[in-house]
């Protein structure tokens, strides 16, 4: 379980300091699926800093299981945006760094990772370098490098940016379904409001900068999910209609214009909702 | 997903056997030829420029005064069998290895240091700064008055040629390491001297490669120049025993002008295998570039 209790960062010193984060407050419960989504550039890439210990709060504090983060973990695990892979180490390195730089790649170890190269589909691929990946397969490279270690919270910062629509529904479908085989505490930042829907438990609107939660939605959708189902479902689509109204209004603050599809769907969908 | 399977066959070998394989290709290829082709015409021009000169009754310049490439060529046969050449190919050689490889064991540790250390770069990196603009030559006198002997204060005056540029670089090249790449090392529980073997050191190996390839060739610019100036060191009976540098200065001396431009295409050559030699090791050294 993270928690977080009046979190402020700013950057910049004394007068001029610029506040990213002010007064945030929020927890992810142990064993689920929560999403934060806010308006580009809203700081929700610092918030993941400052979970994963590589910033300290300017106050606040951070809890990681009632105990305070005092620096990076292995309990809880970094998925970047874009890839973060060693680009000098083929993939089976890549994977087997955790365990390896821990002096833990023994027997098990071994199998473990050779298990997960197998479980992303890249045990044909392991004497690759990063380079010589697609980028689908080089996200689901980094998402075994992080899961060999099994954390017990895995945070990821928009993990599948990037990625082609097709390839990046199928790495969610695929991500959700790793997650029901054996869960653990997700913390999933993205932009992408469906993709928000299809993963969470619980939905963290961030405002705009400086960041702090707008709203907390709790989307109790079954699992497992579709992406066809949930574009029939009335109430996934109500969900993601609160989410957008919300999103779209930080981010006409953030800038003049407004978000364009966001508010021709709350339209279509006010229009939808007048004619039943 | 399988498609790409099909495209890139997992052989780890590969690299390696391309490189045999593909060498009468490599020799023929377009580039290749087009290389062939236009030293040849270079040369043509060149011997055309140097016998005739005067071009539609004007004089024509820098080739008229050069010696043509037949009798640079006949210069370079008499020349093959005089150990004093080969003596010259060996000493600058030489000269250039000792400077380059004191450059980069020095170099390579020091640039490594100020990029770990703010602390080492606000209280070294200024010095480095103020006598980085001297060159290398401007050194040459004192260097022959602090060094015992001429020999090392050629070696010296080349390592400094050297140096600059392989530290610079190598500070250049830990500034471009992606700091998520140390965050994610240092999330996975993994010691400070452990990302410094696995993460700092090669990210910063392509910019060491690509530091030693500009070095190298400051090198021989560095060598000739000290040769000429410090008169070459031992030189034998004949003089010519001081380097491809003083060859080319005693040849303009005893007035045997094929005798410069054999000197200079020599340090071309010597200059070329050099890079080519820094090169190989550079790819040898990152696998990972070669392979996209």
């Amino acid at each position: 379980m993270i928690e977080l209790r009046h979190v402020s960062k700013s950057y910049g010193p004394g007068r001029f300091a610029r506040p990213v984060i002010e007064d945030c407050s929020f927890t992810v419960e142990a064993n689920h699926f929560t999403v934060m989504m806010g308006p580009s550039g809203s700081g929700k890439s610092t918030l993941i800093r400052l979970v994963a210990g590589f910033e300290k709060p300017s106050a606040g504090e951070i809890l990681v299981n009632d105990r305070p983060v005092t620096g990076p973990g292995q309990d809880r695990l970094v998925v970047f945006q874009e890839s973060a892979l060693f680009p000098w180490m083929t993939t089976r390195e890549n994977v087997q760094y955790g365990p390896r730089a821990r002096g833990e790649l023994t027997g098990t170890g071994r199998a473990r990772t050779d298990f997960l190269l197998e479980k992303v589909g890249l045990h044909a691929f392991r004497e690759r370098y990063p380079a010589q990946l697609s980028g689908g397969m080089q996200r689901r490279a980094e998402l075994a490098r992080a899961l060999v270690n099994n954390p017990a919270i895995m945070i990821l910062d928009e993990p599948f940016r990037g990625l082609d629509a097709l390839t990046k529904k199928m790495m969610i479908e695929y991500y959700a379904g790793l997650s029901a085989e054996s869960p653990r505490t997700n913390l999933f930042v993205t932009t992408d409001v469906d993709e928000a829907i299809f993963l969470a438990n619980r939905l963290l609107v961030m405002s705009h900068i400086p960041a702090r939660v707008r709203e907390v939605i709790e989307v109790d959708l079954p699992r497992p999910r579709s992406f066809t189902r949930i574009l029939l479902d009335g109430r996934a689509n109500a969900l993601k209609m609160a989410a957008l109204s919300l999103l779209h209004e930080e981010a006409m603050k953030a800038f003049g214009g407004g978000n364009i599809p966001a508010a021709d769907f709350i339209e279509a969908h006010r229009r939808r909702v007048a004619a039943m | 997903m399988t498609q790409q399977a099909a495209i890139i066959t997992p052989d780890s070998g590969r690299l390696l056997r391309f490189r045999t394989a593909a060498l009468p290709r490599l020799l023929f290829n377009r580039s290749s030829r087009r290389a062939i082709v236009s030293i040849l015409a270079a040369i043509a021009l060149w011997q055309l420029g140097a016998t005739s000169r005067e071009w539609l009754g004007w004089p024509v310049p820098v080739l008229g005064h050069v010696p043509a490439p037949d009798a640079v060529l006949v210069a370079w046969y008499h020349v093959l069998g005089d150990a004093g050449y080969w003596q010259s190919w060996y000493q600058s050689f030489l000269r250039v290895a000792m400077g380059f490889a004191a450059a980069t064991a020095i170099g390579v540790p020091f640039g490594l240091t100020l990029a770990m250390s703010p602390t080492c770069r606000g209280i070294v990196l200024p010095v480095f700064e103020l006598l980085r603009p001297i060159p290398p030559l401007a050194w040459v006198p004192a260097s022959i008055l602090f060094w015992p002997t001429q020999e090392l204060s050629i070696d010296f005056v080349i390592f400094l040629g050297a140096f600059y540029t392989i530290v610079l670089n190598v500070l250049g090249g830990a500034e471009t390491i992606d700091i998520r790449l140390v965050q994610a090392a240092r999330s996975m529980g993994a010691s400070r001297i452990n990302i410094f073997r696995r993460i700092i050191l090669p990210g910063v190996l392509p910019s060491i490669g690509a530091g030693m390839e500009v070095a190298i060739g400051i090198t021989w610019e560095v060598v000739v120049a000290a040769e000429m100036i410090s008169g070459g060191g031992s030189g034998g009976a004949s003089g010519a025993g001081g380097g491809l540098g003083f060859f080319i200065w005693n040849s303009y001396v005893g007035g045997s002008y094929p005798d410069i431009v054999v000197g200079m295409i020599s340090i071309g050559i010597a200059g070329y295998g050099s890079s080519a030699l820094v090169r190989l090791l550079q790819t040898r050294l990152t696998p990972w570039l070669e392979a996209r």
